[in-house]
């Protein structure tokens, strides 16, 4: 074994009660770190995927249209009002090529055309005001999972098969293979078979939301052959403001992300992550001034062996590196406990913190690079916090010490 | 007496100054030859600089002025890492209160010289320890911590791990000061023998004149100043 090894190793040993109050302050400010790292990352999973569960995380649009001067007499007349004109349901410009280039932009993994429009779904006396969208069933199936969300019938769309949410359903008071009709205010009302009813967790899609095919999207809602929006699924959720940037830029249309459409969430996803930080931060500078305390005190305790092992001929190099050992296997041993400690308290967490139905209250992110970053945390800590320590040991005069302690 | 042959240390007009505003000459001009094999007392009163002259000889101080000489080298050229590595190699040191670490066995204790210079474990470096122990009469007692041991035992742990990286000179600070005379005696005998079956040399600093008398030579030291040598240098 290495000297310096060899003294760390003995000295934590025998400085046994310091070793194991400094280990537990270390083992408690990492499992502190990792519970709350477990514990807001689970539930900002959790909101986001709740969030994106339903909606796609960027759209492209035409883009509004803007009104237009006209030039009066010699241009020499003064507008004084100008109206902005009134937004109609209009197709995108050659939405194929649109679609091949935001299929082409980095970082996109799905698009799915759709036609998108008001209509009413009306059985019998009952009529509701619904969101009519016509789309490619398998495309927008990876944009939202309906096919896992059906709870009666099937996703089918081909024909003039329709896919309500269970909440209009319960409305209309239909069940899968029950017949309903779409009207829109430009075209005719048709009659859909419902093919299945979808669940997806949100009361106001569940209310409004009927699928069609494109193709009869289209027909109703008067854009023959054409989209209103695409949607498109990017890789990276965090990215999708700039892809979204990167496909305006590409196409030409108006194009939003989930970020834009979900700007209150951001926020307080962000300020979460702020409390979080600071909380990490103190906890990482109170751990790290605990760890420098013990080893200082152990310093000016041992001044007199530190003094012994200089005049037997260990130098200074390798006396400072007795403390950085220590330290770092302060901030390894720490850690190894911390991580049980932080695991068992969020595991513990989760399964006291139940909703009324038994699902978690807080889902628990704990995942192999909460554990790997922590490490890299408490090693950096321990080092660190032995420097200051370590060089005192390092200079002290050995004539000095031994004669004086 | 061994041969007087080649200088182990040389000190050549050594000053050591201490403060700032009032200087202090704690070792004021000393010139003093110890050659090979050489058992040589240093006495003197409280405070005329016998610590700090030791603290010179064995590298653990510089001097203001003046140049020490470690078999034949100046030292004064040395940086710190190199001055350390001399010191392991060259200079064995035992002090009054023995100064073990607790926190190792006797045989531990032993081998940290060994272990410092090389930078690790070694096997050899444990039979050379356990040897040396068995020397110094405590080949029962390797596993021992320090404080399981007597004043005597802890002294002759002590004079082992001097002996670790087989140094040709030893440093002794009051080896016997803190012992009973029983001990005492049975140290100083080690000692000498040591002495005489290695050709290593020593210099003992000790307030005994009945011990010192026992020594090859007798250097005296006042207030920083040598005024006797018994070998006239």
């Amino acid at each position: 074994m290495p000297f310096a090894w060899f003294v760390a190793l003995r000295y934590l040993r025998e400085g046994r009660m310091q070793t194991l109050l400094i280990l537990a302050g270390v083992s408690v400010g990492v499992g502190v770190i990792i519970f709350l790292a477990a514990l807001i990352d689970g539930l900002q999973a959790s909101l986001v995927r709740q969030t994106l569960g339903t909606q796609a995380h960027v759209v492209a649009r035409r883009p509004d249209e803007a009104p237009r001067l006209l030039t009066i007499g010699n241009g020499a007349g003064q507008v004084v009002r100008v109206e902005q004109p009134a937004q109609r349901l209009r197709a995108i410009d050659q939405w194929r090529q649109a679609m091949a280039q935001i299929e082409a932009t980095p970082g996109v993994t799905a698009v799915s055309p759709a036609v998108t429009g008001p209509a009413f779904a009306i059985r019998g006396a009952a009529n509701r005001a619904v969101t009519l969208r016509g789309v490619d069933p398998d495309r927008f199936n990876v944009i939202v999972n309906v096919r896992a969300a059906i709870r009666a019938g099937q996703f089918l769309l081909a024909g003039s098969n329709a896919v309500i949410g269970a909440e209009l359903a319960r409305d209309l008071g239909v069940t899968a293979g029950d017949q309903i009709r779409l009207a829109t205010a430009t075209g005719p009302a048709e009659t859909f078979t419902v093919s299945g009813i979808f669940d997806l967790d949100n009361k106001e899609i569940n209310q409004r939301w009927v699928l069609v095919s494109l193709r009869e999207g289209q027909t109703l809602l008067g854009l023959a052959g054409g989209v209103s929006i695409i949607e498109a699924k990017v890789a990276r959720i965090f990215d999708a403001d700039r892809v979204a940037a990167r496909i305006a830029a590409a196409t030409g249309l108006s194009v939003d992300s989930w970020m834009t459409l979900n700007r209150q969430l951001l926020v307080g996803l962000r300020s979460q992550n702020s409390s979080r930080y600071m909380i990490q931060t103190f906890v990482i500078v109170a751990v790290t001034l605990g760890i420098a305390s013990v080893l200082v005190v152990w310093v000016v305790q041992k001044n007199r062996e530190i003094g012994i092992l200089r005049a037997m001929g260990t130098t200074r190099r390798q006396i400072g590196r007795i403390f950085l050992i220590q330290g770092g296997l302060l901030g390894f041993g720490g850690w190894i406990l911390g991580s049980l400690f932080g695991a068992l308290l969020s595991l513990v967490f989760a399964r006291l913190a139940r909703n009324p139905d038994g699902s978690p209250t807080f889902p628990v992110a704990l995942t192999p690079e909460l554990f790997l970053g922590t490490l890299v945390l408490a090693l950096a800590v321990g080092h660190l916090s032995a420097v200051g320590p370590a060089r005192r040991a390092a200079m002290l005069d050995p004539a000095q010490a031994i004669h004086h302690g | 007496m061994a041969e007087a042959s080649a200088a182990v240390v040389r000190l050549e007009a050594v000053r050591k100054d201490y403060g700032e505003v009032v200087v202090t000459h704690a070792v004021d001009g000393v010139d003093f030859t110890l050659r090979a094999g050489e058992f040589t007392a240093l006495m003197g009163p409280s405070g005329s600089g016998k610590s700090t002259l030791l603290n010179l000889i064995g590298l653990l101080d510089r001097p203001t002025a003046g140049r020490v000489l470690l078999g034949g080298v100046d030292t004064a050229g040395l940086d710190d890492a190199a001055l350390t590595r001399r010191r392991a190699r060259e200079i064995g040191f035992v002090f009054q209160f023995h100064h073990l670490l607790p926190a190792f066995t006797a045989l531990e204790n032993v081998m940290l010289p060994g272990m410092a210079d090389r930078g690790r474990q070694d096997p050899r470096l444990r039979e050379r320890a356990t040897e040396l122990l068995r020397r110094v009469g405590l080949a029962d007692r390797l596993r021992h911590r320090s404080n399981a041991l007597s004043g005597g035992q802890q002294q002759r742990v002590a004079i082992a791990r001097a002996l670790a990286m087989d140094p040709p000179l030893v440093l002794a600070d009051e080896p016997t000061g803190n012992l009973d005379t029983g001990s005492a005696d049975g140290v100083f005998a080690l000692l000498r023998e040591i002495n005489r079956e290695r050709g290593t040399a020593f210099l003992v600093v000790t307030h005994d004149r009945r011990m010192a008398d026992r020594c090859d030579r007798i250097v005296e030291l006042v207030d920083g100043r040598i005024v006797a040598d018994s070998a006239g240098a």
